[in-house]
């Protein structure tokens, strides 16, 4: 065993990284389930965000672009996802988890020609003087600019959400649609905004993967991120910076898991595998004393009509 | 996945009426653990796929399925198509082996076939290639080219088949270059592309200067790519997308030649349930091209070995070696044989940490 092997600097500043699709992909869900809709469907968002954004990435030459292709993307999904549910008035649980099975088909579809292709590289900031400091310069200043969009994002969610008129009537909308409508709001119209918002972020916590994380496509490369992070979102129930706080701890403990044994530390990997999920179950126990959290329209159609 | 899916179902469909008239088309499915893009292990087990077809043409008709998980849902995709009228199934993947013995035996009179596994049967076979002997390559090569002396090794699964390759790896390295230090992670999967980068970037980050994988994706080259001063190998494909560097070799799995003489065997009726196991001299483990990173002697150092295996002259393990915790295990001279190779769960002297259970 050798823990001084490990860099802690290194492994925060790791760790952020592999945190942010999970940010992205959360905060993205949370405005939607605000909203009262439930899609099941962030994994498939995420990973035809990850080929769509990949791909214009290669072609443009511009990760940049590659990461608007993607929340596009995303978002054009999502609207397949609205149209189901929102105006079809089918299933939620059904449509998110066939938007998930289509999203992998897709994805995989899209991405044969890219495989095995490298895309071109997005560069960390580099401030003078700050990113240069000891310790606090790797971990707060050294990153590429998505991380910290994925930041302000949370900060910018956190506030509409909680000052803004228009995070009141989206609140509105997810806890109690029929007296929304009474006031004269369109259910409908916020709800697919919203969906398309929660697009638009899995793509580009998809992209994230597939242009910064690892960087290559893959198919199937989101590998289940999707699915945590719709745990995320209920183990913050439902506010922004816990969903931040986490996204670290889920995207941390795979990155500590692995520094520990690389370091020689025998801890059986189930355990550490399996915390965040034991984490998310404890959280949920003490929560169940408070019902107020989930959006109490959470999962339900609405149609003007009843 | 799941057009192969629909076609297949579609063919239980109008195979009962046009039973007769297929009679003369041999099916043969594979099971695949990945998806066929994945740029390694499932990829080149396709390659052989399409290698059969191309040799038999009209007179075989192949099914795949792929992101097969190991358990039951795999017993499950072998039922399907043990159903819908296989002749012989190739399962590749060493988690396969329970449930390609289980409905082995509820088909009598289908072939299987599963890669890397030890349990056979009547109707089950067993191949595997001999990728220590790959490994005792790029072992030599990482010794010789670490600056740092730590050697990064990302684990998919603690079984005999990677630990043999850990074990061949650290034994060649060490020969060329005593001080070497081997890390090993687990990372438990055999295909998740962003756990594979993370695991490389932590290797990294811990000082690896060289990263040996047996995963599957190509993650961890492009961790290394990024990284910048780190050489990586190639794994069951060339990758050679990352060469000249990081990607400095690789071991390239060839199934293509087994898997058309089994079904060859098949048509003819002399399939026999048989444990195959070929290295570099049958062609079944190729070594991809050696890049201008490496200098002229490494390389020449690094051939003669691939060379001396693949004549017979040189076994990777061969004595004197001793278990991790110090016992003899080989005399001095004394080459391992292929059962204790095959159920490998020690690792030698030197290399430090405990394999997980």
């Amino acid at each position: 065993m050798d823990l001084s092997a490990i860099n802690p600097v290194l492994l925060i500043a790791s760790l952020m990284v592999a945190a942010t699709p999970l940010l992205l992909a959360a905060i993205g869900e949370l405005v939607v389930e605000k909203a009262g809709v439930l899609n099941l469907g962030v994994e498939g968002m995420m990973i035809v965000g990850a080929i769509a954004g990949f791909a214009t990435a290669v072609e443009s030459g511009s990760p940049l672009l590659g990461f608007v292709a993607a929340a596009i993307a995303g978002a054009a999904l999502s609207i397949l996802f609205a149209i189901l549910t929102q105006f079809a008035q089918a299933n939620q649980v059904a449509s998110g988890l066939s938007l998930t099975l289509f999203g992998l088909g897709l994805s995989a579809l899209m991405g044969q020609s890219y495989v095995g292709i490298k895309p071109p590289q997005m560069g960390d900031i580099h401030i003078p003087v700050l990113s240069d400091l000891p310790v606090v310069g790797p971990i707060l200043f050294g990153h590429d600019i998505i991380l910290y969009f994925g930041i302000a994002l949370t900060a910018a969610v956190w506030w509409v959400l909680k000052y803004s008129r228009l995070g009141l009537v989206l609140r509105a909308v997810g806890e109690n649609h029929d007296a929304a409508h009474a006031l004269g709001y369109k259910v409908l119209k916020i709800r697919l905004l919203a969906i398309m918002f929660g697009g638009a972020c899995a793509g580009l916590g998809g992209a994230y993967i597939s242009l910064i994380r690892v960087p290559q496509w893959t198919e199937g490369m989101t590998a289940g991120i999707g699915w945590i992070a719709l745990a995320l979102v209920v183990f913050a129930s439902w506010k922004p910076w816990r969903a931040l706080l986490g996204a670290y701890l889920f995207g941390g403990v795979t990155v500590v898991q692995l520094n520990l044994q690389a370091a020689g530390v025998a801890i059986p990997v189930e355990y550490l595998a399996m915390s965040p999920y034991l984490i998310t179950i404890i959280v949920l126990v003490i929560l169940s004393a408070d019902k107020s959290n989930a959006p109490a329209s959470l999962g339900r159609n609405f149609h003007a009509s009843r | 996945m799941k057009l192969t899916n629909l076609l297949t179902s579609a063919a239980v469909a109008l195979g009962l009426a046009a039973g007769a008239a297929m009679a003369d088309t041999t099916k043969v499915g594979f099971v695949y653990v990945g998806p066929v893009g994945d740029g390694g292990w499932t990829y080149e087990h396709d390659q052989g796929r399409k290698a059969v077809e191309a040799e038999f043409g009209d007179k075989v008709e192949t099914v795949y399925v792929e992101n097969v998980a190991e358990g039951p849902d795999a017993e499950r995709v072998m039922t399907q198509m043990a159903l819908e009228g296989a002749d012989l199934i190739f399962t590749t993947s060493f988690g396969y082996m329970d449930p390609t013995i289980n409905v082995a035996k509820k088909f009598p009179n289908v072939k299987f076939e599963h890669a890397t596994g030890y349990k056979r049967a009547e109707n089950v076979s067993t191949y595997s290639a001999r990728f220590y002997e790959g490994r005792a390559v790029q072992g030599t090569i990482a010794g010789h080219m670490t600056e740092s002396n730590i050697i990064g090794y990302i684990g998919s699964y603690p079984i005999p088949e990677v630990i043999r390759g850990i074990n061949s790896a650290y034994l060649h390295a060490k020969k060329v270059n005593p001080d070497v230090q081997f890390k090993i992670v687990w990372a438990f999967t055999w295909f998740d592309p962003a756990k594979e980068a993370d695991a490389a970037k932590v290797l990294i980050e811990q000082g690896a200067d060289v990263i040996l994988q047996h995963t599957d994706s190509t993650a961890p080259q492009a961790a290394a790519q990024a990284a910048g001063n780190v050489i990586t190998f190639g794994q069951a494909s060339d990758m050679s997308e990352y060469a000249p560097k990081p990607r400095v070799s690789s071991i390239i799995d060839d199934w293509a030649p087994y898997y058309i003489a089994r079904t060859r065997a098949v048509m003819d009726g002399t399939w026999e349930s048989a444990d195959t196991w070929d290295g570099i001299g049958a062609g079944m483990v190729g070594i991809g091209e050696i890049s201008d990173a490496v200098p002229a002697d490494v390389k020449a150092a690094a051939l003669a070995i691939k060379d001396a295996q693949a004549d017979g002259s040189y076994h990777a393990f061969t004595g004197p070696i001793n278990k991790q915790d110090g016992s003899a295990w080989l005399a001095e001279g004394e080459v391992a044989d292929d059962g204790t190779l095959a159920g490998m769960n020690f690792y030698v002297e030197g290399i430090e940490g405990d394999i997980p259970q």
